[in-house]
């Protein structure tokens, strides 16, 4: 043990070592991010490392994912148990547990319990902030990170001394900009996740974060930070004084159902608009769509090879796929605009 | 004018002179964005009337959710 950990000890001191081998961390998603920190954390000595993710191996996950083998995508192997036997490898002495689940108001809680600090590796805002509901509600650490191309930002939720995640965002963006559409570099991935991991390490230290939001774009050579605490909401529905957690709620999540036999995907949105407007939607996406109809009950439009219909309690149909991830996609990149 | 903007110099074509502009020029208005101006958090309500001056400290972060 001494040994194996004495670069360690060296730099934060044997107690601090101790509480890492101790500690228990979550790591939300094994995609990039996922991987990049749950393998500085197996190698750091964290006692148990939980990973949980939904999706699997594929060749293109290879250019960054360093966790996975061409193998691995051969076999479209589950990134979960990907990355454990991996992990298992490069550290025999720790625990890792890994979960084939998409991570969502019903379960989150359950995975989260018993744990030091959770790590966010998701690679959408929806899951970020169930995660961050759940981890304010149960008092644990909570590391936002996300990137794409070649900029990222990370942001240290500490429950209870911080601003949450909801408080900084005033509603759900969402994902116009995705590596699935942009693309995305793998030192930006490294750079986010060293940094989400230099928090853990902090934070078993006994070091206190503090609430700066830090961005960075490696390829511009641009670096942000601000720090956060006026952005903190007396009446914030996840972390304010009557929280009613609003994303561990099942009515309030986006909800797919694939359309048997009509190569399509309904998608229901959660947080239920009574102003929802299909002509102001119209005019916000007509730059990007084609074939525009619209009419007192629907609007519909053509973007790539998709045909979505909109209706007016804010639900929509994906024509043109069965995949409810890529319906979601599409979703997300017009109603973003609205 | 020229402001600091993430840490770096760069001068603004006329006409850019309040956050609600300074974000549309970026193409950053329809993005969740945090700003700060020479170390104050901008609330979104005042984007429009909080006006830039010349040698200001900005420092803008966009929220992205990949990962």
């Amino acid at each position: 043990m001494t040994t194996r950990y004495s670069r360690h000890e060296l730099f934060l001191g044997s107690e601090a070592q101790a509480e890492i081998n101790k500690a228990s961390v979550i790591i939300i998603g094994a995609g990039a991010l996922g991987s990049a920190s749950s393998e500085m954390l197996a190698r750091a000595g964290i006692g148990r490392v939980t990973i949980v993710d939904r999706d699997y191996v594929e060749l293109s996950n290879l250019q960054r994912q360093q966790l996975y083998t061409e193998e691995d995508a051969r076999n479209q192997m589950p990134k979960a148990i990907a990355a454990k036997t991996r992990l298992r490898q490069i550290n025999s002495d720790i625990i890792i547990n890994s979960f084939i689940e998409d991570v969502n108001g019903q379960n989150v809680e359950e995975l989260i319990k018993n744990h030091s600090v959770i790590v966010d590796a998701t690679d959408n805002f929806e899951t970020s902030l169930v995660v961050n509901d759940a981890a304010v509600k149960h008092g644990i650490p909570y590391l936002f990170g996300a990137c794409v191309g070649s900029y990222g930002l990370t942001y240290p939720i500490i429950p209870t001394d911080t601003p949450c995640l909801n408080c900084l965002l005033d509603h759900l963006p969402m994902d116009g900009m995705t590596c699935d559409r942009v693309g995305v570099i793998s030192p930006i991935v490294q750079i986010i996740a060293a940094q989400q991991v230099t928090h853990v390490l902090k934070i078993l230290s006994g070091k206190k974060l503090s609430p700066m939001l830090q961005s960075m774009d490696i390829w511009e050579n641009e670096k942000a930070e601000i720090n956060v605490t006026q952005l903190r909401k007396q009446n914030c529905p996840t972390c304010g004084e009557q929280p009613t957690y609003p994303f561990l709620l099942i009515e309030n999540q986006l909800k797919t159902d694939v359309l048997c036999g009509r190569d399509a995907v309904q998608l229901r949105p959660g947080l239920r608009s009574d102003t929802f407007s299909l002509p102001r939607l119209l005019k916000r996406v007509e730059n990007y769509v084609t074939n525009p109809v619209l009419n007192r009950y629907l609007l519909s439009c053509n973007i790539d090879d998709y045909r979505i219909v909109f209706f007016n309690d804010g639900r929509a149909i994906i024509h043109g796929t069965n995949e409810a991830k890529k319906a979601r996609e599409i979703y997300n990149r017009l109603i973003q605009f609205y | 004018m020229s402001i600091t903007l993430n840490g770096k110099d760069v001068s603004l074509q006329s006409g850019v002179d309040t956050v609600d502009k300074l974000l549309s020029h970026y193409q950053l208005e329809n993005r969740i964005v945090i700003i700060e101006v020479n170390k104050v958090i901008i609330l979104k309500e005042n984007y429009k009337t909080t006006s830039l001056s010349h040698g200001d400290v900005v420092e803008i972060i966009h929220f992205v959710g990949g990962g």
